[in-house]
């Protein structure tokens, strides 16, 4: 059968969106990452392999590696506090999973920016955590928090914590309770049956809930901005520094390479899960 | 696990997401401009605002990135979903994974990528580079929303007008349109709150003659908590609460 007209602009339309705003940006990235960089016209065009040899480099390794830390940490924090979290909303009364998921959802959908901003207002020296702290006679004189790698942290689990929530709560609700009381019934423990069945099923919720956190707190400058010290960075603001203040390119455009590389290697080990987990990828 | 410890867990975690919040709505009606202390109600920081004409401005053109960009986005994302659900052809599995890599990609990583775009063809950066930044970050949660919903469809509708002579056009204007409004309309409102909120794209992809809310708020904030900042947190909070309630309940419908 001839395709019809509309059929075929639907197709080339489409196809031609995601070739030039995905796979067109994405190529000119790698390409400029293995170009050199020019004082004077910011790119050379010579192959070079130099911006990716200086990421390796001990100076900014450690950055990267500092930056990994505490995304990775932010993200177990998420894990460990969101885990429990999203159980009890999936076990809770059918009734209230609506509102309770609404309540989630909304400062999902929050302006992060502002959402840290408002961190600011808990944090400071007269915030509400001091003050709250001082009325309990807690502590003396107020803790330092703001302008904190501490602060940071809070602030990276405090706007990613729904988008950790959200992927497990649908994992878990999944979960097929009769697999659960079968292994019961088969004499395993309430640990072993969580870290045997529980565990394995609900590891796709696990995976993308980690991969929704941990990249995002890779690459959320203005956090570390507006919370952190002088000295906190993450893998972002490097890179928006490389791009707008020190003017290296080639350099900013690898460690974004570098980046997606980590997005591709969660994203396989998201889909190895799906697969064990035995079910259906949904988009 | 005892229940009342699984409540005050939950109402924990709760309380922990809204707490900030909380005290920034406090803070915007309190007459006492940088502490906690009570010093009275007052309307006069959202009064503030309306004089603060950069704010208007900004936030003007982020009204107008917002609708634009989520029109847009709702357009070729619906072609995109009707695409993927209707029509089998070589390389969909490809076209899947690149929408759900986008979907997945970092804020950073998309926001670099088309500003070396528009660096590369020589765009200056402004409302249309913008523009095509809001659609990039877009366009895949439409799909998806609007795939999910054309999923729940009774595939024999769509024979059946087949086989009573419909063309392809008519399926997509007569039977599979109108049967998916509501996902249209919850992929409309979920870009528009994406595009208002988005903080990183925005950042790499206007350039100074376009200055979006998020960015004006940015450089606000950066010197210290600002009264006005926060009667305008409030206002946007409320309209992003308006519209994931908007969006919940029309996807709820009949699903």
């Amino acid at each position: 059968m001839k395709d019809s007209l509309f059929k075929r602009l639907v197709v080339t339309g489409v196809l031609g969106w995601l070739v030039l705003f995905g796979a067109v940006p994405t190529l000119m990235l790698l390409a400029v990452s293995f170009l050199k960089r020019d004082p004077d016209s910011l790119i050379e065009p010579v192959l070079s392999l130099s911006s990716y040899h200086e990421l390796f480099q001990p100076a900014l390794g450690s950055m990267l590696a500092e930056s990994m830390v505490m995304a990775a940490t932010a993200t177990l924090l998420c894990l460990l506090i969101g885990y429990p979290f999203a159980y009890i909303v999936a076990r809770a009364d059918k009734r209230h999973t609506p509102t309770l998921l609404l309540l989630v959802m909304i400062p999902f959908w929050t302006n992060t920016l502002i959402r840290t901003y408002a961190l600011v207002a808990v944090l400071k020296a007269d915030g509400v955590v001091n003050t709250f702290l001082r009325f309990l006679g807690v502590i003396d004189a107020p803790l330092k928090l703001m302008y904190t790698p501490t602060a940071v942290f809070i602030g990276l689990v405090y706007t990613l914590l729904p988008f950790m929530i959200l992927p497990l709560y649908a994992a878990i609700e999944k979960l097929d309770l009769k697999l659960l009381e079968a292994s019961r019934d088969l004499g395993a423990s309430r640990f072993s049956t969580f870290r045997k069945i529980t565990i394995p099923l609900t590891m796709p919720g696990i995976v993308s809930g980690c991969m929704l956190v941990f990249l995002p707190a890779l690459g959320m400058f203005y956090i570390p901005d507006i919370l952190g010290g002088a000295r906190t960075m993450l893998l972002g603001n490097y890179i928006r520094d490389q791009f707008l203040a020190a003017r290296n390119i080639p350099l900013g455009a690898a460690a974004s390479i570098a980046m997606t590389l980590i997005m591709g290697l969660m994203l396989a080990l998201y889909y190895k899960s799906v697969r064990r987990a035995g079910r259906k990828v949904r988009i | 696990m005892n229940i009342w410890v699984k409540r005050a867990y939950a109402a924990l975690v709760f309380a922990f997401l809204y707490l900030p919040l909380v005290v920034i709505a406090v803070y915007s009606f309190n007459a006492s401009k940088y502490s906690l202390a009570w010093k009275g109600f007052t309307l006069q920081w959202y009064g503030r605002l309306l004089d603060n004409a950069t704010l208007v401005d900004a936030a003007f053109r982020s009204m107008t990135i917002a609708v634009v960009s989520a029109t847009v986005s709702c357009v070729i994302g619906t072609l995109a979903a009707f695409m993927l659900h209707q029509y089998r052809f070589r390389g969909r599995r490809a076209v899947f994974a690149s929408i759900f890599v986008m979907m997945m990609s970092p804020d950073i990583v998309i926001g670099i990528s088309l500003l070396v775009l528009f660096l590369g063809v020589g765009l200056s950066l402004g409302f249309w580079t913008l523009l095509m930044g809001h659609v990039t970050l877009c366009v895949p949660f439409v799909t998806a929303t609007v795939y999910t919903r054309f999923k729940g469809f009774d595939p024999t509708v769509v024979e059946a007008a087949r086989d009573l002579g419909a063309v392809e056009y008519q399926v997509f204007r007569r039977i599979v349109l109108p049967m998916a409004a509501p996902g249209l309309v919850a992929g409309w409102l979920l870009s528009f709150t994406m595009s208002l909120d988005d903080v990183i794209v925005s950042f790499f992809t206007t350039g100074p003659t376009y200055e979006v809310l998020p960015l004006r708020i940015y450089s606000m904030v950066r010197l210290g908590i600002k009264p006005d900042v926060n009667a305008l947190s409030v206002v946007m909070i409320t309209v992003t609460v308006a519209a994931v309630l908007l969006s919940r309940r029309l996807l709820k419908e009949k699903s």
